[in-house]
């Protein structure tokens, strides 16, 4: 190929990648953490992904290289590929270009997303999205603030309404943490939102930890929540309870 | 015991094939058994009866976890027939026969060491019995006698300095697998004319060493079956027929696997393939209106009973190297047929059924040979008894079928054997770890400072260079391969003379195909340590006497486990190349050399003697269990490290590679149905990649930190490690320590 032909090498900010199952989508997946994120979320375990910096350029060539390895034992296992972060939308074109690259594979993909970024993900990109791990952090825009510290709840409604109007499948999520986003009434708008979409196969509410602890403690960081305890089983099921009520799959 | 059966045709309604005209129980099985492609639902819990014989013996148990063994008796030399007969609870058994006359009570067998007997019973308090003494010293020699007049020096030296470790020369070799369902299939008699065809046919050969051993092994196997026969009529039974009945089969093969274990204190001692062959027994009942449901579920559970009181007498220091007081009372369960037909059968079911009717407990060793073909509704039960249980394990029957064949069985953890047709001699293991600082320090222990390799140049300079190590490497596994050989090769010959195992042989087909069984530790610690000199910089640090104590390692180095293929290639490369060079040592009686990559526990015994690597890894530090990657090092979750340990070819470890994978509940999904389905899945994508086999937990740290603070309230937590079950409380500390610190691959 004549210098210069060759087409401009579309690298990212991976912070890492990892292997789970049934808690990033649906059966065992590949996930691929990006590095970077606008929101600084008082309960976030990984801390370590905020700034850009932290992740190693990776090009989308190396990365589907590394994912093409375990494309078949995903597969058979009935899983997928999960671009998580950070924010992956931070960096929406090598994100696009991902999983539209991981959805030619055959795999299914899976985007996990705060949606405050939703408006650059265009619609090439959401194609090759088969789920949207949407994570709604709260139900009244002052509380995702409280929360999030740098964002505002409407542009996660937005997307949201976006991909039930586009037919794309949510799982919306929701941390629910002690004195932060337990209130009654938070819980209900969340659960309003997600009644009034399409496409919300399932809600998801994880009960706040402080297993990212220690990563603060190695960046030098100071854990706003260090002291909150994780939500007891009659906290949890009383807020679970408020998404069955209005007829949605939880889990 | 039923005057009325006599008359009835045991084989009445078996459909007809060549297994009526020669020994062959695989046939009758191919032939008679019927699929099962259902799910659970039709399984039955614990009648009245199974809990009360069961809690007969549960209270016990406290007792015996508190001394170490309930009792002894240390007087009685155990043979087939020495011991009268004992049972539980009498009036309600259903299956019955103990190893001594009663429950718990453990048998003495000095044949195979008479060492170990006098230390165990000092251990537990008891003196041992003088007239004992006197006989298996001035009359009878021992197979731990034997063995130590022959070794070589060599062999001696490594032994001591742990390279060479866990070598079955003190007590019995286990991992013989007899075909019990051979007598309920055939009864004694018919066994024994066929053993006697064989030994009239040596009639006619000259009397060569070889001749001459087979004839005098099948006067032993003959001799055995009498007592065989014997015994069973201590307890009320005519085994010289073939059963007629399901409740005779289960008992007739128990029989069988009883006299096994008053024979021989083996390493292990498993069971074979019997759900299948049972379930034929039990189907036809069913038809015949003899059993329902709840009525063979009660045989499983009474027969699986009696598998879980299975004890032998062995030192705290065995106990302490292999965990617990294991006898893995290995049943291979599943698989598929070569006609394609899957190998699961109602009994299938009802045999994982038993951890749920008596609770979890690690024997019988319950072993799933996987397929992604399985049926669904097998594939979901095995998955969800893992989750609940953490009891079974697996191995990958897509491996195991074309290697040998559809009737093969696991013993001990991971060492596939055609029932009946295949015994191996047991091996044990190598530190590979150790090895390779023999190669760096020219064959001197890094601890001891003692010349146990025979001595090469050391490997020099400051920082270590790859291909030099490498060099020095190739040289040490070439003396390892063949001392440890050896070795193996005295123990064995001696073991065959001094402590044979008559009745399993008896049940096995004449002549029969031997493997000699070999095994590596440390692989992961030798890889990483390999993978550390060759990307890193490793620098040494010597003591006085110019031994490399220690290195410290600068830069980044893949490591093993990660499905990296640069660390991961030197894991393959030191399989492949160890395989090769035991391969090419002549074994005794020809045995075909094989390998397993497997520690069981003994992983943490064998890191306490060794000292630092160049991995980073502390002295002393455990190692991996099995072909784990080191603990910590595997970074990319459960999936990455499977696809690591998958690539270790099985065509060079065809005696088993062994993965533990510890789950949390949460890392399998939110619902119990999703993580049904996702462990189906990930045993069916790691089946899919070749891997061996997966030892599955499913646990939560903080259950285990709670089991070590209070293990009373956790008697019967199970913990998989390394091809084996444990009863976690009955670790050692430091082991469970080591089980706690093992990779969580639970997600954040």
């Amino acid at each position: 190929m004549a210098p210069g032909a060759a087409p401009p090498v579309l690298d990212g900010a991976v912070h890492s990648w990892d292997t789970s199952i049934g808690v990033d989508g649906p059966g065992t997946r590949f996930v691929v953490f990006l590095a970077g994120c606008p929101l600084r979320c008082r309960y976030c375990h990984s801390p370590d992904t905020w700034y850009g910096r932290s992740g190693r350029r990776r090009t989308v060539d190396e990365m589907v290289a590394t994912i093409a390895r375990y494309r078949r034992f995903v597969q058979v296992a009935g899983g997928g590929v999960t671009v998580s972060g950070g924010e992956p939308l931070l960096q929406p074109r090598f994100t696009g270009e991902l999983l539209r690259r991981c959805h030619a594979l055959g795999l299914h993909t899976a985007l996990d997303t705060s949606g405050f970024l939703g408006d650059r993900a265009d619609d090439a990109l959401l194609d090759a999205t088969d789920l949207v791990l949407l994570d709604v952090k709260a139900g009244r825009p002052e509380t995702y603030r409280r929360v999030t510290g740098t964002g505002r709840l409407a542009p996660t409604l937005r997307f949201a309404r976006r991909l039930a109007d586009r037919g794309t499948p949510m799982w919306i999520r929701y941390v629910l943490v002690p004195g932060l986003t337990d209130a009654v009434d938070e819980v209900a708008r969340v659960a309003d939102v997600a009644a009034g979409l399409t496409g919300v196969a399932r809600v998801e509410v994880l009960p706040f930890h402080r297993l990212g602890a220690h990563k603060y403690a190695e960046l030098g960081l100071a854990f706003p929540l260090a002291d909150t305890a994780p939500p007891d089983p009659e906290l949890l099921a009383r807020v679970r309870g408020q998404f069955v009520e209005r007829g949605l799959t939880v889990t | 015991m039923n005057g009325n059966q006599r008359t009835v045709d045991p084989w009445r309604d078996f459909r007809d094939g060549p297994w009526r005209e020669t020994i062959d129980v695989a046939d009758f099985v191919h032939r008679n058994h019927e699929p099962y492609l259902g799910d659970a639902s039709f399984l039955t819990g614990p009648t009245e009866r199974t809990l009360a014989v069961w809690d007969r013996l549960r209270a016990l148990f406290p007792e015996e976890r508190r001394r170490g063994v309930y009792d002894i008796d240390a007087a009685t030399p155990s043979t087939i027939t020495a011991h009268a007969p004992g049972y539980v609870d009498r009036e309600r058994e259903l299956i019955v026969g103990l190893q001594t006359d009663a429950p718990l009570r453990r048998a003495i067998m000095p044949a195979g060491g008479l060492r170990m007997v006098e230390t165990a019973l000092r251990a537990y308090g008891r003196e041992p019995d003088r007239r004992v003494h006197e006989i298996f010293t001035r009359y009878r020699r021992t197979h731990n006698d034997a063995v130590f007049d022959a070794y070589p020096e060599d062999v001696l030296a490594a032994r001591r300095s742990h390279i060479v470790t866990g070598l079955p020369d003190a007590y019995g070799r286990g991992r013989i697998i007899g075909d019990y369902r051979r007598v309920a299939l055939y009864g004694v008699d018919r066994l024994i004319e066929e053993r006697r065809a064989h030994k009239a046919a040596l009639d006619g050969r000259r009397s060569t060493d070889d001749v001459i051993r087979d004839r005098e092994e099948l006067a032993e196997q003959i001799r055995a079956l009498g007592e065989l026969k014997e015994m069973a009529a201590g307890y009320g039974f005519d085994i010289s027929r073939p059963a007629a009945t399901g409740q005779q089969a289960i008992q007739w093969l128990y029989f069988g696997y009883l006299a096994a274990t008053k024979e021989q204190n083996g390493a292990a001692m498993s069971l074979g393939r019997t759900a299948g062959f049972v379930d034929v027994y039990l189907r036809r009942d069913i038809v015949e209106g003899r059993l329902d449901e709840t009525g063979a579920q009660e045989l499983v559970d009474d027969f699986v009973i009696k598998l879980r009181i299975i004890r032998f007498l062995r030192t705290p220091e065995y106990d302490q190297l292999f965990s617990g007081d294991p006898t893995w009372v290995t049943e291979s369960l599943g698989g598929m047929g070569a006609d394609g037909r899957p190998l699961v059968t109602r009994t299938t079911f009802r045999y994982l059924q038993t951890l749920y009717n008596l609770g979890p407990a690690p024997e019988p060793n319950l072993t799933v040979l996987w397929s992604p073909r399985l049926p669904d509704g097998f594939k979901r039960f095995c998955a969800q008894v893992s989750l609940d249980t953490s009891a079974i394990q697996y191995e990958n029957d897509e491996l195991i079928r074309p290697a040998y064949d559809d009737d093969t069985a696991i013993a001990c953890c991971v060492s596939a054997m055609r029932v009946g047709r295949d015994m191996q001699f047991f091996g044990a293991r190598v530190n590979l770890a150790k090895a390779l600082l023999y190669a760096i320090n020219g064959g001197r222990d890094e601890l001891t400072g003692e010349q146990v390799a025979p001595p090469t140049p050391p490997v020099g300079g400051e920082t270590l260079d790859h291909d030099e190590v490498l060099a020095a490497y190739d040289r040490t596994l070439d003396w390892l391969a063949q001392t440890y050989v050896d070795a193996l090769n005295v123990i064995h010959h001696q073991h065959d003379r001094y402590a044979y195992e008559r009745l399993e042989m008896a049940l096995h087909d004449h002549p029969v195909r031997r493997f000699m069984a070999t095994g590596v530790a440390g692989l992961s610690v030798a890889v990483d340590s390999l993978s550390a000199i060759r990307y890193g910089r490793v620098k040494v640090l010597r003591d006085e006497t110019g031994l490399a104590v220690d290195y410290a390692v600068e830069g980044e180095f893949p490591t093993y486990g990660n499905d990296d293929d640069r660390a991961d290639e030197i894991a393959v490369w030191l399989v492949e190349t160890f395989a090769a060079k035991l391969r090419r040592q002549r074994a005794y009686r020809d045995a075909e050399l094989t390998m397993s990559v497997l520690t069981i526990t003994s992983n943490v015994v064998y890191g306490r003697h060794t000292g630092n690597t160049p991995d980073g890894r502390r002295a002393g530090e455990p190692f991996a269990p099995g072909a784990n990657p080191m603990n910590g090092r595997d970074t990319h979750g459960l999936v990455a490290a499977a696809l690591s340990v998958a690539k270790l070819p099985y065509d060079a470890a065809r005696d088993g590679i062994s993965l533990t994978g510890t789950v949390t509940p949460d890392g399998l999904g939110h619902t119990r149905e999703e993580r049904i389905t996702n462990l189906a899945g990930v045993l069916d994508g790691y089946a899919d990649a070749g891997g061996f086999h997966l030892n599955v937990n499913v646990l939560d740290r903080a259950t285990l930190l709670d089991a070590m603070a209070h293990p009373e309230r956790y008697p019967q937590l199970t913990v998989r490690v390394s091809g084996y079950a444990v009863n976690f409380v009955r670790l050692t500390p430091e082991q469970q320590r080591d089980v706690v610190s093992r990779t969580f691959h639970g997600s954040l």
